[in-house]
């Protein structure tokens, strides 16, 4: 499973006096098993980038392609792909609608055309994959916490069986605890279960813990696609389009200059730790 | 998608238009829509079509963004001509098995299809050169005579002016609802018409829903600045005519007697 974006441009209110490009001559390409952060200041073009990966946004030029298939060809199953490309959006609101969370995790596997009992089924199994306890499942879900609310969104996605699931700025108005929590739980999807993942934040402290590559969005183009370190190592020019490399970086480069032989290139906390304590014991 | 539709919306840029006090603006548009309908030859319409033409030059509003409004309208108007065409009775002057269309009916056809387009393209200008809030500060005033019978002109404005305000941000929340839940293969667009309703359900609760909570919400901003209705209420920005307006009007008033003039005119 790859998604390959070929100079993929993105015009909003093309032929009109507001039109403005969000997306400029965009190249990526995304394999399998990967797990990604999309980083870019507020505007820079995260949420429309990820609306190609699943054909709700048709570029203005350029191609999408999965699995080697142009996704704008007319012969192509958008439907198919819109499973096997989860895409679960910022606020939970935008989606909850049913009576109770069971029901409304059922809502995308019914519209694959499932029957009734492997719809549940599946229901069954997504609720569970986000840990959301059994005795809200009946429960209304305008009645729930934020992060609740967050885990019944993901689990609606996740009940379709996506290959790769896409979250868009999921630990958005949470405290550090539910922020710690949907993390972790993302982590474990792509571990346990192997779900390709993109995760898009704009807060390198979110996603320095649990990603392999770092694509950094700035004005709609991409700035950086790289490992988390090598990102991190562009600290002035990171700062320099209102983002900042996570905080252990600075502490590290911060004592390197007080003149302790560290490592800088740590990019979590633990490797840090770890680092600090191998300089002060020899 | 529910982007294109222009009837109503503001589009910013720089006029003598734009400028106008918006009560000139709404005298202007009922001038307009009352000449149209009291002229009633060619030369008439002539010169309301220029009159029109001119105004939307003055306001640099691209006429290609005026009749993509008018798109959605263009139904409505053909129903109308077509009603005109074959069912006024008269001297036919061509007929085709049963349907018949007269003399009378092709005149009727064309100054009602006149008449919309003028009308349509008219009150749009309106809108387009003048934001929502002067709209319904211009309308407050204008009716503010209305109070000696105890009409709540302030609060009905108020209500108006929220309404606007909550269009375009309903419209890009239903944007919003709409793709995550095509992201769950949610479909909007085929099936009967029993099953689309169905289908709309999904849309409609978070819309609801959402609508209910920023009501709410603005009631409550409201609320904690102490907003208590019209009374003894100052405005920032009160609205005050100049001389460019007062220009203006002189060129209604003069519209206004050529129109009648020319409607006169028997030819
Ligand atoms: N529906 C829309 N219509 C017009 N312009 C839009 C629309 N959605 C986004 N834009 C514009 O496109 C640009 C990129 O927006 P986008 O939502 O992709 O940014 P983002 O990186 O997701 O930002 P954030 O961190 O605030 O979510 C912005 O300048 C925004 O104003
Ligand atoms: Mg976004």
């Amino acid at each position: 499973m790859s998604i390959i974006l070929d100079h993929v441009n993105y015009i909003y209110d093309e032929d009109t006096a507001m039109a403005h490009a969000a997306l400029t001559d965009v190249n990526i390409k995304i394999e399998d098993g990967e797990f990604i952060g999309l980083i870019g200041h507020t505007g820079s073009g995260k949420s429309t980038l990820i609306q190609h990966m699943n054909g709700l946004v048709k570029p203005s030029s350029g191609t999408v392609y999965f699995n080697g298939k142009d996704i704008s060809d007319p012969e192509f199953d958008r439907k198919a792909l819109r499973a096997k490309v989860g895409l679960v959006f910022q606020y939970p609101e935008h989606q909850l609608f049913e009576t109770d969370c069971f029901k409304d995790v059922c809502f995308g596997p019914k519209n694959l055309g499932l029957s009734q009992k492997e719809t549940e089924l599946r229901a069954y199994e997504a609720l569970k994959q986000v840990g959301f306890d059994d005795e809200y499942f009946y429960q209304s879900p305008f009645d729930l916490s934020g992060g609740q609310k967050r885990r019944v969104a993901i689990a609606g996605v996740l009940a379709m069986k996506p290959e790769i699931l896409i979250l868009d700025e999921p630990t958005a108005g949470l405290d550090p605890k539910g922020r710690e929590e949907i993390l972790n739980l993302i982590k474990k999807l792509h571990d346990e279960v192997g779900i390709t993942i993109i995760l898009v934040s704009h807060s390198m402290d979110d996603v320095a813990d649990y990603v392999d590559r770092i694509i950094v969005m700035n004005k709609g183009k991409v700035a950086f696609d790289d490992v988390p370190k090598e990102v991190f190592r562009h600290r002035q020019e990171l700062e320099s389009i209102g983002l900042a490399a996570p905080q252990v970086t600075y502490v590290m480069q911060e004592l390197k200059a007080s003149g302790f032989d560290v490592d800088i290139d740590v990019t979590t906390l633990d490797e840090a730790k770890n680092e600090i304590l191998r300089v002060f014991s020899k | 998608m529910l982007r294109d539709i222009t009837l109503g919306q503001y589009y910013r840029t720089e006029s003598v238009i734009h400028k106008l006090d918006p009560r000139v603006k709404i005298v202007g548009t009922f001038v307009f829509l009352v000449a149209i309908f009291i002229v009633n030859n060619v030369l008439g319409y002539v010169v309301a079509g220029l009159f029109l033409a001119m105004n939307i030059k003055l306001s640099n509003v691209p006429v290609k963004f005026i009749f993509r409004g008018m798109k959605s309208i263009f139904f409505l108007l053909m129903i109308s001509v077509v009603f005109n065409l074959f069912l006024t009775p008269g001297e036919p002057i061509f007929t085709v098995w049963k349907i018949k269309i007269t003399d009378e009916g092709l005149k009727i056809a064309i100054k009602m299809a006149i008449r919309l387009v003028f009308l349509i393209t008219g009150s749009s200008l309106m809108t387009l050169t003048t934001t929502p809030n002067n709209l319904t500060d211009g309308l407050e005033s204008l009716l503010n005579p209305l109070k000696l019978v105890h009409v709540p002109v302030h609060e009905i404005s108020m209500m108006m002016s929220i309404a606007l305000r909550f269009i375009p941000i309903l419209l890009e929340e239903t944007d919003k609802i709409m793709k995550a839940q095509m992201a769950r293969c949610a479909d909007f667009e085929s099936g009967s018409l029993i099953n689309r309703a169905k289908n709309m359900v999904p849309l409609l609760v978070p819309l609801f829903i959402s609508a209910f909570r920023r009501a709410m919400d603005l009631a409550m901003a409201m609320e904690a600045r102490c907003y208590r209705g019209g009374e003894g209420r100052t405005k920032m920005k009160p609205l005050v005519y100049c001389s460019r307006d007062r220009v203006a009007y002189a060129v209604l008033v003069l519209f206004l007697i050529i129109c009648i003039v020319v409607g006169r005119l028997k030819f």
